[in-house]
Formats: C-alpha cells, structure tokens, sequence
C-alpha cells in the first residue's frame, strides 16, 4: 500500500473534468454516462478509433459489414460504435495517445502519432484499461508464425489476414472456438483446435453455464460448426513444442489418450483465456489482492468499482477478466459511483440493477473457468529449455535455478536477479508462466509468488519525443 | 521435386479479405515492394515475409506475437532519411515510401548508406 504517501505532496484538484483511460466498451459507456450527467470528459485512448480490442474498428478505406466483423456481436458493436461517434463532438477525445506514466494526480501522456508528450492532471479518473491474451509458453513459440489467439484475431479483423495458411489454434477458453470458427468462416484453413480442457469439463459446467443460456448457445454454435465442416477438434491434449528452423513447420502435441502428434502448420494461435492490464492502476497506487478466480491479482474494488485510491476507480476487464458485456456495465456503473462522490444525483435502482446483473456475470464467469480450467499442472511439465521470457530470453531452467536461493519467492527480486519479466513487454507475455513455475519450483500456493509491479514507462517511448509546454489542465485540446 | 516439408508460402500472413484496396508502394530492406493502403507495417512486411527483426540476443528471427501493441515484439527499424528510428509494426499503419529493415544486415546497410557523403 503506497496510497497514502504516494498522494501527500500532490493534493487532490478541486476541479476539472473526470478523465477516461481506454475507449473500450468499458470507457464508452462511462464516457456516456458522464455526459448524460452534464459532465465533458476527457477520454483517453491508444487506439486510432474508438471500440477497444474486442469492437475494434477497420482502418478506412475497409469494407466489410459489422456482421462480417464482429458476427452475433455485431449489434452490440454497432451500438457502441455509434454512441461514441454521435457523442465524440462533445468529449475531449485524444486518441492514439498513451498513459505511460502515473505520478500523484498527473498522468503523463504520450501522442504517439506526432511523437510528443505532455501530461494531465486529474481530480477523478476511470481506469479502463482492458486485457490481453493469457499466456503460457511452449518450446518453440518465439518462431515466426506463432501468434495469441486475440492477436489471431486482430489480424483478421482488422487488416483482413490470417496469420498463417494452415493454422491449428491451441490452448483453452472460450476464444479458442471463436477465432477458428471466425477464421474458417472467412476461408482460412484451420486444420485443428486442441483444447487443453479435458471434455468432461463442459459437462461439470453445464448447469451453472445455463444460468447465460444466450452466451452458451453461442459457444455450443461455434463448436458445432466447427464439427460440422471438419474441423478436427481434441480435447484434453498437452501442448509440447512447435517446430521450424526460421518459421513454425508444425506443432506436436499430446492427445487424450497419452500418443504423441504432429500437425504440420504454418501457424499457430496460442492463448489460455484473458489476463487484466493492471499497470496504469499499480502506478496509481491502488491496493491489489489476489483472486482465486483469474489465478492473479487484481486491483481491489468496492461493488460500484472504487479503488482504494479516492477518485479513483476501475471499470472493465482490467480489474478482473469479467468479459465485454459486463465491461458496459462496469463502465456505467463506475462512471455512477464517480457522480455520486460528486455529488451529483444518479439513479439508485439503476444501480442496483448494474450490480446484480454483475454479480450474475460472476457466477457464469466461475462456470466458464470450469469449462476451460487452467491447466495447473503445466508448470511441473515445462521443460529446462523452455524459453519463458521472450524478451530477455530467460529459460525455465534459469528461473528455477535462480528460485532456489530465493526459498520466499518474491518475483520482484527473482525479476531483479535473473531479468525475467524485465524487458519491454514488462511480463505482459509471460508473467502467468514465470508465476506458475517459481510457484511449482518453490511448492508454494501462486499467491505467495506476488505479481510483477508496474513500472514507467508502461509501454517503450520514443526517444525523439517532444515534450510540450504544459499548461497542466485537463482543458486541453 | 520432392520436398520432406511442404513449401511455404514466401509471407507469414495470408490475405483472406479486403483485398482490393489501393496498392502502395514501399522499400523492404533496400527493394521495392508493394503492399495496401491500410495495412499496418506489420501486415506490409509480413505478407511478403516471415520476419520483422532479428532478437538481441538469441539472434533468431521475430514476427510480432500479440498484434495489440503489448508484447513489444514486432519493433521494426526504418531506413533513408529516418535511418535508426524504431516503430511498433502492428501499431503503425504503412506510408507510402517507408523504407523498412527486418535484419541486422539491412539495419547496417541503411545506416552505411546514410553516412555517405
């Protein structure tokens, strides 16, 4: 807990506008709820256009319909994609611009775009800052052609690819059908989809999931359509390497009932569900605890999304993996609680309401992790060589060589020590598995292993940056 | 011709959809090239390749892994007149003309040819 000292020498503003980081579902509907309230806030968003990750936008000069893009989500993209453009005029919209740092009440921002700098204080502030794809390495997945099941997508989505002619995509969660289904619809080859998940798990989790009967019919659909064209799908498999001298040739691979295969590729899309972004909220100062559901921690919330930090608050995947329909009502919801510590007069029922339908998302959540638990026995079975830290190059044999003289754990000195976690994806990619490793080296609950801190700059900056004067107010622009 | 493995396309990337944009002319490690107005620098290279840098320190080829801007991976160095500047491939839509080193060797040829007098 920093909170405190962290925000002694930098008072709190008495005005200015709240500021929204992220113009995902999560940050457009915070973004309109603050408006409908006679509030103008500024919306922060490294993206060129407005949607987030999961509804993000073509570039122009693009053609497919929302339907081609974004499938039975396409309302609901369409939705929000509409809402920001008719409310844009009223925002202070500085898109393609990252927070890359966090000190008292100030952000600093980089335009990426025009490559110069400023920053902006901040009286309240919704932190929106999304997910990526959750990780763990197989030997072989820094060869050209393997790529996360998210960014799988992203290229179909947005620039119209597939990251490979004959792709198999590999690991678990609900991502997994979508992106083979997406991209066998669109006329990629998608030659096998290995779930990690053993199939009785479906069945464990059956009951509870019916509690969503719209988004399981969904994932029931993909499944069938891809049986229905072919599309070998197993189960309950282990993923062992990938191969290829300069690119991904093929990857081999286990089966449910022990036999090693190999399935010749020239790509393959590897992701294990969704981990949150956290940094921005680390560097903030708010109070992290661990949470047994997303196997990591996750900054601390109240049930309207306060943070520890007052004026803070936290909407969206980046608290906790809690998917794309609650992050809309996340985002609603704290843009509430951020009124009413205003003093500005919201509708209780209405968030009574946002906050039971959060709580139903919940127990479906629990009942997806049944469906597609994570595979808890994969850091027992990484090999020595295994590369875990793509940045520095750090193996799996390093890390537990450098975790037996480091019987408490810590990650922070085992990062400190041996580099991992220390390049410049900050253990975005691989975090989860230097946390599962040091964990099963030290025979110690994950919790105990504690999490990568966030550090500035959260993202690389330019070095031929150009910092502008600062007029030090969030009425710039 | 028998091969043990089957030949691979030249590219990582293949193009399922939108493929009748306008062309768009850049230099690909010292050759022309042509990609699509709107493609990201990632998507430029890749379609015609299978590698955007060469890693530090393993020295083995890398192209991009999360397309979000997260991983950091996909770090691109730029040739001519902006010689030595770095940018995030997935990150950076093409413009026309960019001149784009993917390897240790076209990185030192740009920068040999920028220090000619």
């Amino acid at each position: 807990m920093i909170g405190s000292d962290f925000y002694l020498d930098d008072p709190r503003p008495a005005d200015g506008p709240p500021v929204i980081v992220g113009a995902g579902p999560a940050g457009i509907r915070a973004a309109q709820t603050l408006l409908a309230h006679g509030l103008r806030p500024v919306v922060i968003d490294e993206a060129p256009k407005a949607g987030g990750q999961i509804y993000r936008r073509q570039p122009d000069g693009f053609s497919r319909s929302a339907k081609d893009l974004y499938g039975f989500e396409a309302g609901r993209a369409s939705d929000l994609h509409q809402t920001f453009d008719r409310l844009r005029p009223q925002l202070d919209y500085r898109p393609e611009t990252l927070v890359w740092n966090a000190q008292g009440h100030s952000l600093d921002l980089l335009h990426t775009a025009q490559r110069t700098a400023d920053s902006l204080r901040w009286r309240d502030l919704i932190v929106a800052t999304g997910a990526t794809d959750r990780v763990l390495p197989l030997p072989g997945w820094t060869l050209p052609g393997v790529y996360t099941l998210g960014g799988a997508q992203v290229a179909l989505k947005y620039q119209g690819c597939a990251i490979g002619d004959a792709v198999v995509f590999a690991g678990t969660g609900p991502l997994l059908y979508l992106v083979a289904y997406q991209y066998a619809k669109a006329g990629g080859r998608v030659l096998a989809v290995l779930d990690t998940a053993p199939a009785v798990q479906r069945y464990k989790a059956a009951p509870a999931m019916l509690a969503q009967p719209a988004v399981t019919a969904k994932g029931v659909y993909f499944l069938s359509w891809l049986m229905f064209h072919d599309v070998p799908v197993h189960h309950g498999v282990q993923l062992l390497r990938a191969e290829g001298a300069d690119r991904v040739q093929a990857l081999v691979w286990k089966d449910a009932q022990g036999a090693e295969q190999r399935t010749a590729c020239s790509a393959i899309g590897l992701g294990y569900a969704l981990r949150p972004e956290t940094q921005l909220a680390d560097l903030l100062g708010c109070a992290f605890a661990f949470a047994p559901l997303h196997r990591c921690y996750v900054p601390q919330i109240d049930a309207d999304r306060r943070s520890s930090v007052p004026g803070v608050y936290l909407a969206g995947d980046g608290a906790g993996i809690m998917g794309a329909d609650a992050a809309e009502m996340s985002g609603e919801l704290a843009a509430l609680a951020l009124l009413q510590d205003r003093g500005i007069a919201t509708d209780a029922a209405r968030q009574a309401k946002l906050r039971q339908q959060l709580d139903k998302t919940q127990q479906f959540r629990q009942a997806l992790e049944v469906a597609f638990p994570f595979p808890e026995d994969w850091a027992a079975r990484a090999p020595d060589e295994l590369v875990v830290c793509r940045c520095e190059n750090i193996t799996a044999g390093e890390l537990r060589a450098t975790a037996a003289s480091q019987p408490q754990g810590d990650i922070n000195r085992i990062k400190a020590l041996c580099r991992v976690g220390m390049g410049r994806c900050q253990g975005r990619m691989c975090g989860v598995a230097a946390t599962e490793i040091l964990a099963d080296t030290l025979k110690v609950p994950v919790a105990q292993i504690g999490r990568i801190r966030g550090q500035a700059p959260i993202k690389p900056l330019p070095l031929d940056m150009t910092v502008l004067p600062q007029d030090q107010e969030a009425s710039h622009g | 011709m028998a091969h043990a493995i089957p030949l691979l396309p030249a590219g990582q990337l293949q193009r399922l959809k939108e493929q009748g944009r306008q062309p768009l002319q850049f230099v690909l490690n010292g050759q022309p090239a042509q990609a699509l107005q709107g493609d990201t620098v990632l998507t430029a290279v890749l379609t015609q390749s299978a590698q955007l840098r060469s890693h530090e320190f393993a020295h083995t080829p890398r192209a991009g892994f999360c397309m979000m801007g997260a991983c950091q991976d996909c770090w691109v160095t730029l040739g001519g007149e902006q010689a030595g500047r770095k940018l995030r491939a997935c990150s950076t839509l093409l413009q026309a003309g960019m001149q784009i080193c993917t390897s240790a060797e076209a990185v030192a040829a740009a920068n040999a040819t920028q220090v000619q007098p």
